[in-house]
């Protein structure tokens, strides 16, 4: 029986190798995935490499030449305080992928787990988290966010801790369903019934069959997220200066929004830009590894 | 199961939700580091009036009972009293209120009535220019920072151009007050001018919040009318000569439309969200600048009323769409 299991295994991991395979060449065939992928590549690039790619330092104050329009020693020109507005976007990838990593990795892992639980287990405790889930849902993200930003006072950190506060419940969701389904199906109702220990279980089987619904979950949701937390700093609940997020560049250049135009409108296409990448990924991840859609009429 | 017994059953279904909705807006006053019973007094209070006012408000008693109290106050309508403005938090909701819907719901209903349509073509001509359009416009409308959209149109068409007006809900003195939605009254009162004002003002900051859900009805629209396409019943339809237009309109499109009813639902959340950045830009005198204020005064009271009140307003839209579901497809009752 055992053998029997770990047969089965091999056979699903091949078959997911080539779903990989597959999914790779289906990548090539659509422009608007690549561009994507391009575009997030470029900005992991733009975080690693901040401090040999910007030409000045993202908290350089030069008073003299304060408001300077694009030009050749400045291509988006300078802010009010006379930095450099360049340097500052390509630093500000830095914080921008800070906060998508932290807060769709801590959600993933916090939605996965109570998204097992809920549905390996069952009964009340299922009961318990998916009404918890419900209450969270309830809420227009950003108000919640917000409200408990505001309560836990105006910084990076709060905003990330309020974001993971109001985003677990999808992943609890999504993970859930799949392990209700997976839950059913034949070689781990097998395995339960031979004994195999649950952890195991959920380790070796159930959890592995999770990843691509939760990545598909999590490549949509990371444009939301860096939305989300931009706004947040332009509302100023967010970044405090001098800190190079994008968002709060936005807030301070509105201010001078009237005859200079540059100091707002670079910092908002960076977001931009990054959220269409984030966008286009997502929707090729869900093209690619979600097997519905793969003979679907999409 | 009648229509009748599935309302009731799903106005009964989020007796809990809203109680969490309350518990959740109550926790949020209480994990301010510090003490509420000092901010409120203000940093040159002495010892007593701090202690007098922790009292007067209850907050000396265990968290259980104050949660009581919270709630037995809020059915009542008795949201308290916000600590900037001094006045009950439910009237100054009120107050806002107008200003909000008559913003979000022209964004939705423009959102709705482009996006439908778009999302029709784009189906009909599956991978042709001008789906391929339609797509990447509905990629860039979803990835657009609202806030940052709204300046630079502000920027362009008020700046520069000089062609539409700039902040605020209206140019001219308001029409009388009846209902406090500025359209609806001035057509009440036939104040045309005020008429025309004020749906000038409407344009940029409704066009600013309903492109992202524009976006999102568009795909919608199009997934959903594409599933559909391939569903045996429109096979048939097709195959005994029925015109491709009452195949599109009267045969897919009724079925279509019930997933994109639920995105439209789910998206009022992210209209009342959007609407604190389109707010702050446009200087729109709604509830998102009030919730803004009394955010950035840690004013607790209001902070909570109207954090419920929004949440409560998104539960009842998701109500809503989920009852018209009984009314498009006879099927969900059962």
């Amino acid at each position: 029986m055992h053998l029997s299991i770990r047969e089965s295994d091999t056979k699903r991991r091949s078959s997911r190798d080539s779903e990989w395979r597959r999914g790779l060449r289906s990548l090539q065939r659509s422009p608007l995935a690549v561009l994507g992928l391009v575009i997030i590549g470029f900005l992991v690039v733009l975080a690693i490499f901040a401090p040999s790619l910007a030409p000045y330092s993202p908290t350089k104050m030069s008073l003299s030449e304060r408001l300077s329009p694009p030009s050749s020693t400045h291509i988006f020109g300078t802010d009010d305080v006379g930095r450099d507005i360049l340097s500052r976007v390509i630093y500000g990838s830095r914080i921008s992928l800070r906060i998508c990593t932290l807060v769709v990795g801590l959600t993933i892992g916090i939605g996965t787990i109570l998204g097992i639980i809920s549905g390996y287990w069952g009964g009340w405790i299922d009961e318990l988290i998916m009404r918890i889930s419900d209450v969270f849902l309830a809420f227009p993200a950003l108000i919640l966010a917000m409200a408990i930003a505001a309560a836990l006072g105006p910084s990076l950190e709060n905003v990330i801790i309020a974001m993971v506060v109001i985003w677990w419940p999808r992943y609890a969701r999504v993970t859930r369903g799949q392990v209700l389904v997976l839950r059913e199906i034949d070689y781990i109702v097998a395995a339960r019934a031979v004994g195999v220990h649950e952890s195991r279980i959920i380790m070796r089987h159930i959890l592995p069959n999770c990843v691509s619904p939760v990545l598909i979950q999590a490549t949509l949701d990371l444009g939301e997220v860096l939305l989300t937390a931009a706004t947040l700093s332009f509302i100023g609940f967010g970044a405090q200066p001098p800190t190079p997020e994008w968002g709060a560049m936005i807030s301070l250049g509105r201010n001078y929004l009237r005859d200079n135009w540059w100091y707002a409108t670079f910092p908002g296409l960076a977001i931009l830009v990054t959220v269409i990448g984030f966008n286009l990924l997502g929707d090729a991840a869900r093209d690619i590894l979600d097997p519905r859609l793969r003979h679907g009429a999409r | 199961m009648n229509l009748l017994t599935y309302i009731v059953k799903r106005v009964f279904l989020i007796v809990p939700i809203v109680l969490g909705v309350l518990a959740i807006t109550f926790l949020i006053s209480h994990i301010v580091p510090g003490d509420a019973a000092q901010l409120m007094a203000g940093p040159r209070a002495t010892p007593e009036i701090i202690e007098r006012l922790r009292h007067e408000h209850g907050l000396d008693r265990p968290l259980y009972v104050q949660f009581g109290i919270y709630i037995a106050h809020v059915f009542r309508g008795d949201l308290g009293k916000s600590i900037l403005t001094r006045r009950p938090v439910a009237a100054d909701i009120l107050g806002y209120f107008p200003a909000t819907f008559e913003l979000t719901t022209t964004a939705l209903l423009l959102a709705i009535i482009v996006g439908i349509p778009l999302g029709i073509v784009s189906a009909v001509h599956k991978d042709k220019v001008l789906d391929q359009f339609s797509r990447l416009t509905s990629v860039i409308g979803v990835s657009m920072p609202i806030f940052w959209m709204g300046l630079l149109l502000m920027l362009v068409f008020y700046v520069r151009l000089g062609v539409l007006p700039g902040p605020g809900r209206i140019t001219g003195a308001s029409p009388s007050h009846i209902t406090g939605l500025f359209i609806l009254d001035s057509v009440l009162t036939g104040d045309w001018r005020a008429l025309g004002d004020s749906l000038l003002n409407l344009v940029m900051p409704a066009f600013v919040l309903g492109n992202a859900v524009l976006a999102r009805v568009v795909r919608m629209t199009r997934s959903s009318m594409l599933d559909v396409f391939g569903q045996d019943y429109i096979q048939t339809a097709r195959a005994k000569g029925l015109i491709e237009r009452a195949v599109v309109y009267k045969h897919a499109l009724r079925n279509a439309l019930i997933p994109t009813l639920t995105v439209v639902g789910l998206a009022y959340g992210e209209l009342l969200g959007g609407a604190v950045a389109t707010e702050l830009i446009f200087a729109w005198p709604g509830m998102a600048h009030y919730v803004v204020r009394s955010m950035t005064s840690l004013d607790f009271p209001a902070i909570m009323g109207v954090t419920m009140v929004i949440a409560l307003i998104y539960i009842l839209v998701n109500l809503l769409v989920d009852i018209s579901y009984a009314f498009i497809d006879p099927r969900i009752r059962y």
